[in-house]
């Protein structure tokens, strides 16, 4: 049996089990953390053969779902270079979700670690189908229980938000379903793979305007999901009604889906589209990253302001993946890893903070670090990862996308730089007068963090220097896939390479 | 050779402080930490002696770091006669300081913390010294920086600590926005960040290197530099430093980090001589932060906020002799300063100690009695910055000053100038402190001799330091040009003595002296003592409008007003209110249906007919 499809699996054989154990018990808890990881360390497995070689897909299945005549649906599956990596993360940080959610959720929480491996289930099928079809179906079961998660448990005006979360991400991928009709329509075949060989031999051709449609609207759908300027403001809300662990998988794993479908799918099967497109979008992308941190700067609220700096950090994938450079697209990668960890850690934090202080409004707290000295170093840690602190896994993402930008445009790289500054301004700032400063009176009693609290931030950390100081680990099988994926992107390209004849560093790259 | 050992030790340091500090035993965290810096320190006078005369770098490859398309950046480390350099003022002056903080941080909680930063940053200057290429250097230039801000805010119940903290971090953050570009170009350009393979390229450079981009590069970099090395317009958050402990400011914000631009510049020097008008940028700049640095000294009250100003004013001596080309001058100058400033401040801290935390001016003297041995050391400090002849800063000034006059003598007249004022204001503080009564109303005592130990060191080196002939050891990498000029050599040295004569009439033999020069400067001496209202003209020119804009005009006006509440929810309500009016149209009346019916085919068959359809 192929491990591809285990792994896929057991997260939703774990969500059918969850479903029948006792309500009042641990063992919803037990369940779901074995389920997670026993996927976590199962997926490990598919990691030898797919950075072998980066550029091909490996622990393949393809089995043939529906027999409609015309519509041919397979359950086509598989990872390369890029995807394997996305599916570590969300391996790796569905274990975390699952513990913190033991203490962070009062209520109904069989149903929540239920909610949790589905959700698994549908990110691991976002990341490894190679159907657009099958993409299509994971991208919309893994918005479901989110949508729950949010809505049930969240706080406030949890209603409103979630429903906004819901339609506001429903109609991109409503459009992104229409852009994969009109292919289907155009080529006979939902196949990512039979399409892209099919392009590549020349025995089908998309016209750069039908390639404009289709990319407009994929992009529909992943712009929403990213978020891009200004199709954002879906996401502070949202992030801060949230509960905790929901906050936490939101931000570090379901926001890849976006960047993940922008690169895999956007640059290659509508090049021409992407391409003539990469000019608009990047703006947006610089604005984004300016933008978002200039609302981080000025947020009253952790979470939320946590929340805008992801729309600053993901404006940066986003400008590496449109830059067309293998820095860029590299950096794209490998900032969704950096970022997924670094955030994730920093709403871990943030939800032990709120747990203590049952509200996560700084002016709620001050001098933290008088009574928690090791909530608060962690706190430092995760925050200068965030900042993009050499030597911690940031920084190398964030060099490679503005090396990226650089190349493609100098000036891009410029502005965005700016958010680098800004980064450092917020987030001091926030740590300053959460965490520095005299005890605030009105805090009680604060513990600091304790064994079980460290157990899911010590990996996290691991990982912010190993992904930060020894990149060969990472990056050699990021980087084969990448090239063959911007291989693809000029083949796919013919009326832009004539139009730009001489790219150094795309024969570099060969 | 193991180069990576050298600062592996501190790194070690760093992690058994930092991580079982809090229950280990005084002596135990002083041995760590001493013991961590000293083994650093004695492994370099090993490599140095085994690679030694050092007529060629010797480089290191540890591990591939990041490689990405044509991009490779190696982890490697290089030797070469600046990096000795470096590395002996760094590992030589931070055991000094290593071993000074154990007596002057014994009576503070946070011990262990204060160590653990202080091995960290070790770390992280030894890697930006040892770095061969600009990336890896950028390790340690960002890291130096994490650790002055945590060593500036580091008593952090205190907002000022904290403020003063955050300060250096961004500000330090808007001049890395320029290294960074400056390394983005880089690559762009040449392909390669590593400092032997740029520097191979200078003779035959690739096309896209026109003096325009490498002027732009240089110029970049120097940004990078006018944060790390306090020059204008970016030297504001130097001062206010010394918010940390004092041998933090003796260490870190005066003998080591804040050379870490003039080390750079002296680094990609190829560079800077491919582009003369970077060239001037950075002398002209340099010596208007010696210029204004200087003035402000003269009114500061604070001891140690008259020697930061003082420090900014010799970096900008250093970059100075740097722009006008005689790096390996400024390279001599970043040794003689780090013995007698980082004196200065351990002196200061000395007396900051002996009187329980007293910093003002206004409130010692007389206390050459109380403290013989601080008194001694800080006049040879004092005396060696004010570049009496004989003493180190003389040397060092003198080689910057004449590669000045022969460059462009105006630069010297204004450099020697300001040479005076140095040795006034440095005077001013050392009579103020030394001289006359005892004003205060504390119990002044000598420190210990864990502090003046290192005292006496620092003032030996101080006094002879000029005798090593840096320039010499440097004149294969930095040819030495011949302009020994010995009028500018005596003007500068009499414009220092002029500064010290005046002092001692101001501050020591007549002080009324001193208070009706204040009153006949008037609004002036407002004017400079309030630091020419620079952090004020920030504050209400950058921070205020940009926090303000972001708060009202984006947050609430342009997210929350515009993009959520207009546009969004505005569609969501049109879609609601369309969906209402679609509600209406399925009534259940079959009489309601039958009349839309008719309507529509009324309306098809009009078209069809406007068309001229079923033709």
């Amino acid at each position: 049996m192929n491990l591809l499809s285990i792994v896929l699996f057991l997260p939703l054989i774990g969500f059918f089990v969850v479903l029948f154990t006792p309500r009042q018990s641990k063992a919803p808890f037990y369940t779901a953390l074995l389920a997670t990881v026993a996927t976590f360390l199962l997926s490990l497995g598919l990691l030898a053969p797919a950075t072998a070689n980066g550029a091909q897909f490996s622990s393949v299945i393809n089995a043939l779902w529906t027999d409609v005549p015309g519509l041919q649906i397979h359950l086509h599956l598989g990872v390369d270079g890029i995807s394997v990596w996305l599916v570590l993360l969300t391996t790796l940080l569905l274990p975390i979700g699952v513990w913190i959610s033991d203490s962070m959720i009062r209520e109904r929480h069989k149903t929540f670690f239920a909610l949790l491996l589905l959700f698994e289930f549908g990110l691991l099928g976002v990341f490894t189908a190679l159907d657009l079809f099958v993409f299509y179906v994971f991208w919309e079961i893994a918005l479901v229980p989110m949508y729950i998660m949010v809505g049930s448990w969240g706080r406030g005006m949890r209603g409103p938000v979630a429903v906004k979360f819901f339609v506001y991400t429903m109609l991109g991928s409503v459009l992104m379903l229409g852009s994969i009709l009109y292919l289907h329509s155009i080529t006979g075949t939902f196949d990512y793979v039979d399409i892209m060989s099919g392009l590549n031999s020349g025995s089908f051709t998309l016209r750069p305007a039908q390639q404009m449609v289709l990319f407009l609207g994929f992009f529909a759908a992943f712009a929403v999901k990213v978020p891009i300027f200004p199709l954002h403001t879906w996401l502070p809300n949202t992030y801060t009604q949230a509960p905790a662990p929901a906050t936490f998988l939101l931000a570090a794993v379901m926001s890849k889906m976006g960047v993940y479908g922008l690169l895999r799918f956007s640059l290659t099967l509508t090049a021409a589209g992407a391409h003539s497109a990469a000019r608009w979008v990047s703006v947006l992308a610089i604005i984004g990253i300016i933008y978002g941190a200039l609302l981080a700067l000025v947020q009253t609220n952790i979470k939320r302001l946590i929340a805008y700096s992801s729309i600053s950090h993901l404006g940066f994938i986003v400008l590496g993946i449109f830059s067309f450079r293998q820095q860029g697209a590299d950096g794209a990668v490998y900032q969704m890893l950096a970022h997924g960890i670094s955030t994730g850690a920093l709403f871990v934090l943030a939800g032990y903070l709120e747990q203590r202080r049952g509200s996560l409004e700084i002016s709620d707290f001050g001098g933290v670090a008088n009574v928690a000295p090791g909530l608060s170093t962690a706190f430092m840690i995760a925050l200068l990862a965030s900042v993009g602190l050499p030597a911690l896994c940031n920084f190398v993402g964030e060099f490679l996308l503005l090396q990226g930008a650089a190349l493609a445009k100098f000036s891009w790289a410029a502005w965005a730089a700016i958010g680098v500054i800004l980064s450092a301004a917020y987030m001091l700032w926030m740590y300053q007068r959460t965490f520095l400063g005299k005890l605030n009176t009105q805090i009680g009693e604060f513990a600091d963090l304790r064994a079980r609290d460290w157990a899911p931030l010590l990996p996290l950390i691991a990982l912010m220097v190993w992904l930060g100081i020894y990149t060969q680990s990472f990056l050699p099988a990021i980087s084969s896939a990448t090239s063959h994926l911007l291989e693809q992107t000029n083949m796919n390209n013919q009326y832009q390479v004539l139009a730009n004849p001489v790219r150094p560093e795309v024969a570099d790259v060969r | 050779m193991n180069l990576w050992l050298i600062f592996l030790f501190p790194l070690a340091g760093f992690l058994i402080n930092g991580i079982w500090g809090r229950r280990l035993a005084r002596p135990l965290i002083n041995t760590v930490a001493i013991g961590s810096v000293a083994l650093s320190f004695l492994y370099v006078l090993f490599v140095l002696s085994r690679l030694w005369p050092i007529d060629t770098a010797v480089g290191e490859h540890c591990f591939t770091w990041i490689q990405s398309g044509f991009l490779n950046v190696g982890f490697d480390l290089v030797v070469d006669r600046l990096t000795a350099v470096m590395l002996l003022i760094v590992t030589g002056v931070g055991l000094i300081i290593h071993i000074y903080s154990t007596g002057y941080m014994a009576h503070e909680e946070g011990y262990w913390r204060f160590f653990s930063y202080l091995n960290l940053f070790m770390f992280f200057m030894l890697v930006l010294v040892l770095g061969s290429n600009l990336l890896v250097a950028f390790v340690g230039w960002e890291g130096v920086g994490l650790c002055s801000y945590l060593l500036i805010a580091f008593y952090f119940k205190e907002t000022w600590a904290s403020n003063a903290g955050n300060k250096a971090f961004i500000v330090n953050r808007i001049g890395d926005f320029g290294f960074m570009l400056g390394i983005l170009l880089t690559v762009a350009t040449f392909h390669t960040l590593d400092f032997g393979k740029l520097a191979a390229q200078m003779t035959n450079l690739p096309a896209q290197a026109t003096t325009g981009v490498i002027t732009a590069i240089a110029l970049l970099l120097f940004v990078g530099a006018t944060g790390k090395s306090a020059q204008i317009p970016l030297y504001v958050w130097l001062p206010d430093a010394m918010a940390g402990p004092t041998p933090v400011s003796a260490l870190i914000h005066a003998a080591t980090m804040v050379t870490a631009g003039v080390y750079m510049t002296a680094r990609v020097a190829f560079f800077y001589n491919h582009a003369p008008s970077a060239m001037t940028v950075v002398a002209v700049i340099g010596l208007a932060t010696a210029v204004v640095a200087a003035t402000i000294g003269i009114t500061q009250t604070d001891i140690k906020r008259v020697y930061a100003y003082s420090t900014v004013s010799q970096l900008g001596y250093m970059f100075l002799g740097a722009g006008v080309g005689a790096y390996s001058a400024s390279i001599f100058h970043v040794m003689t300063h780090a013995f007698f400033k980082a004196l200065l401040f351990l002196g200061a801290g000395s007396v900051i100690h002996g009187l329980s935390g007293e910093q003002d001016l206004r409130h010692m003297g007389g206390l050459r009695k109380y403290m013989p041995i601080t008194c001694v050391t800080l006049l040879v400090a004092s005396l060696a910055i004010s570049g009496v002849p004989g003493f180190s800063g003389f040397f060092s000034k003198d080689a910057i000053l004449s590669a000045a006059y022969a460059h462009s003598p105006w630069m010297f007249w204004v450099g020697a100038i300001t040479a005076g004022i140095t040795a006034f204001y440095v005077f001013r503080a050392f009579f103020l402190t030394f001289m006359g009564d005892y004003r205060g109303h504390h119990h002044p005592h000598e420190s210990p001799a864990s502090m003046t130990i290192p005292l006496i060191v620092l003032a030996i080196l101080s006094a002879g330091g000029g005798f090593i002939n840096i320039p010499g050891f440097l004149s294969q990498a930095y040819p030495l040009a011949e302009h020994e000029n010995s009028t500018a050599m005596i003007i500068s040295a009499s414009f220092g003595i002029l500064g010290i004569v005046i002092a001692a009439l101001m501050y020591w033999i007549r002080p009324s002296l001193a208070e009706s020069a204040r009153r006949a400067a008037g609004p002036l001496y407002t004017l400079v003592s309030n630091k020419y209202y620079v952090d004020e003209m920030y504050q209400t020119a950058v921070v205020k409008p940009l926090v303000g804009t972001s708060r009202i005009l984006l947050w609430r006006g342009v997210d929350e007003g515009i993009i959520d509440t207009g546009i969004v929810n505005g569609l969501a309500r049109i879609v609601r209110g369309w969906g209402v009016l679609f509600r209406r149209l399925q009534s259940g009346s079959i009489r309601n249906y039958a009349t839309w019916v008719l309507a529509g085919s009324l309306i098809v068959i009009f078209v069809i007919g406007l068309f001229g359809g079923g033709r």
